[in-house]
């Protein structure tokens, strides 16, 4: 490779720029510009583009990412109708229809889903249902991030009694049963509002999912600390937080968003757990949770009802945990020279 | 705080440092009771063999002893005239990499895998020098330039990983030289690299220095390194200063069975050897020292009385010291006139 043979010899001594000529002499082969090696991060997007079940996950998600951003609002501009549009002009309509079927039997464009019991659009519900859905995975595990990431940064370089009570106080967490704590934390400032509601959901679930992350952290910067580098950063005079920040975090990267993209779908199937059980979001907003929560109810008569919302979760989820599985293959440095 | 230089022209002193550390099996002295002075402008050599307390001894003077398990006991680190020691940790982090710079043994791992080269070198001058953006990267690129990466401009933005050894090391030498520090700890600056790039790296060290005139500290087992290099050398043994010397004369008249232990380990590639010497048995636990000579177990003079009773440090000459009981007899039969 060329690039190996450039770094191999070593150019010779020379002090200063006057004595550049004396060095393009020694190494006459050496005119043509410094070629740059490849960077770590295209070599993983290179790894991640041959795993074709990770290819797939990433498609997936970008496109039902980009359908439930502006999926509603085309929906809204070619029928007219929004997510909680319920057609109270003609009773006829308030009823549910099986996918591409209009009001008396025929075959209709405008439904693609069907729709739920009041005659609301079901393919809008799930694109909007996805927005909130994929909202929450993804705040929630931003929330999860900032946390733990900075939590498990100052245990691990800090150390000794400081890192002890830190990480004492992440096992005590740990014990609780999450679900029951969101649970309790819902309903004892169950909002009156939707959007309230689902403020509180990012909340409860963020401030129980950073956890892992903490660990993980931890456990990295636990192995970097006592590395050189670190020593030679702070032998020039660096301060300890911008060594935690600039030097170590940045080092942690692979394996935090292997978590995260792991953590994304871990958070949405809870948020969908807590909506069917009636304490995540309310309506009129949807969340796949709540739509598959409605859809049950109407199982036998209306399946389209659940199916469609439980398919694209599923779908989604599916995707997410193959991307994560995929960048945590092309992450790892045991992998480097595959 | 005020930084006077001191009048006799020392820009550092050290005086009874003693750095321990609590393990599980004792203390360990690491460095205990050493003292020494390094004048403007010389290089000072400290060798000795691995755990001997030459690392620790530097890492003291920066105070970067990792804290626990290790601590500075008692001592004065006078680093023109002000005792670093009582520094407070925001103002030692201000004379690190600005005043007192230090170059790491490994550069394999002395540079952050995941920062540019030229962001590593920025960071110190951003640091230090206040400098913006543009004057750092500037800087940057004439440091590189000057320890003799060839189109540095270019390469300014490599990662770590796309520099041979030789080269990392010359990047940490321009990191460490960038904000034109007073004194330079070079902690066995070539140990990890190979024969040739050794002589360049030392090569570039000598003509900085000869540039800039900063001291140099220069920590090594490697004797050739130091004849060639220092103006006056400390031999370590067991946390101690077995032998403070000018160079030269340390290897014409060592007053230290120490000493000539290890210049005789030295292969001499004119005459034909047979086995090569070593000095026999191992360097003690310093953790568990007996009373008496650290060395008396391989020393070939011991007697009764280095058994028992701890060393003196005697004068041997001007600026000759030894720890030794027998340190006139090994003196004179170095050739030497003890003063």
């Amino acid at each position: 490779m060329a690039t190996e043979k450039k770094q191999d010899h070593d150019a010779p001594l020379h002090i200063g720029p006057e004595m550049a000529v004396a060095e393009a002499d020694l190494y006459p082969e050496d005119t043509g510009a410094f070629v740059h090696g490849t960077s770590l991060w295209r070599d993983a997007w290179r790894r991640l583009l041959k795993n074709k079940l990770a290819v797939f996950g990433l498609v997936v998600v970008i496109i039902v990412t980009i359908a439930s951003i502006v999926g509603p609002t085309v929906i809204q501009r070619v029928f007219g109708f929004t997510p909680d549009y319920i057609p109270t002009h003609d009773i006829r309509l308030t009823n549910s229809f099986p996918p591409f079927t209009g009001p008396s039997g025929e075959f209709s464009w405008a439904h693609p889903m069907g729709t739920d019991n009041a005659g609301r659009d079901q393919l809008a519900r799930v694109l909007q249902g996805g927005q909130i859905s994929l909202f929450v995975g993804i705040l929630s595990t931003l929330v999860s991030l900032l946390i733990g990431v900075s939590y498990g940064a100052i245990a691990g370089y800090v150390g000794g009694r400081v890192d002890n009570v830190m990480m004492r106080i992440v096992d005590v967490l740990y014990s609780l049963p999450y679900v029951i704590v969101v649970i309790v934390l819902l309903s004892m400032f169950r909002s009156q509002t939707p959007k309230g509601q689902l403020i509180l959901l990012f909340i409860a679930l963020g401030s129980v999912s950073w956890l892992t992350m903490a660990r993980i952290v931890r456990g990295q910067v636990l192995s970097l600390r006592n590395q050189e580098f670190v020593m030679a950063a702070r032998a020039t005079g660096v301060s300890n937080s911008r060594i935690i920040f600039r030097h170590l975090v940045p080092n942690t990267l692979g394996p935090v968003i292997v978590y995260a993209t792991l953590t994304i779908p871990q958070i949405m199937l809870t948020e969908a757990f807590l909506s069917f059980l009636g304490f995540g979001v309310q309506a009129p907003l949807a969340s796949w949770g709540s739509l598959a929560s409605d859809g049950i109810q109407n199982i036998a008569i209306f399946p389209w009802q659940l199916i469609f919302p439980g398919v694209t979760m599923a779908l989604t989820l599916f995707s997410l945990n193959f991307l994560g599985d995929g960048l945590r293959d092309a992450l790892d440095p045991q992998m480097r020279t595959v | 705080m005020t930084m006077t230089p001191s009048s006799d022209g020392n820009l550092l002193e050290v005086k009874n440092l003693r750095t321990y550390f609590e393990t599980d099996d004792g203390t360990v002295k690491a460095v205990d009771d050493i003292s020494f002075q390094l004048k403007r402008g010389e290089t000072l050599g400290i060798v000795g063999e691995s755990g001997s307390g030459k690392s620790v001894t530097n890492l003291s003077v920066i105070r970067l002893i990792p804290e626990p398990p290790g601590k500075i006991v008692s001592g004065e680190i006078l680093f023109n005239g002000t005792d670093l020691l009582l520094l407070s940790n925001e103002a030692i982090r201000k004379i690190r990499g600005r005043r007192i710079a230090m170059i790491f043994q490994d550069p394999m791992t002395s540079l952050n895998p995941f920062m540019k080269i030229s962001r590593q070198l920025m960071e110190m001058t951003q640091l230090h020098l206040g400098h913006t953006k543009a004057q750092a990267r500037d800087h940057a690129v004439q440091m590189l330039e000057t320890v003799g990466i060839p189109d540095a401009r270019e390469r300014a933005d490599s990662y770590p990983h796309e520099f041979s050894g030789g080269m990392r090391q010359r990047v940490m030498i321009a990191m460490a030289l960038s904000c034109e520090p007073e004194l330079l700890i070079a902690d066995e600056p070539t140990t990890a690299l190979d024969v040739t790039i050794q002589a360049q790296i030392l090569e570039l060290i000598k003509t900085l220095k000869r540039k800039t005139g900063t001291s140099v500290i220069l920590i090594t087992h490697d004797l050739g390194v130091v004849a060639g290099m220092t103006d006056h050398v400390i031999v370590m043994y067991a946390g101690k200063i077995f032998e403070q010397a000018p160079t030269k004369e340390l290897f014409s008249v060592p007053g230290n069975p120490y000493t000539k232990g290890l210049l005789r380990s030295v292969p001499d590639p004119t005459a034909e050897q047979g086995k090569l010497y070593q000095i026999p048995g191992l360097p003690p636990d310093v953790a568990h020292l007996k009373p008496g000579c650290p060395f008396a177990q391989r020393c070939d003079y011991t007697q009764d009385i280095c058994r028992h009773e701890f060393p003196p440090f005697v004068q041997l000459n001007a600026d000759h010291y030894s720890l030794c009981h027998f340190a006139r007899e090994v003196y004179s039969e170095s050739g030497g006139t003890p003063a």
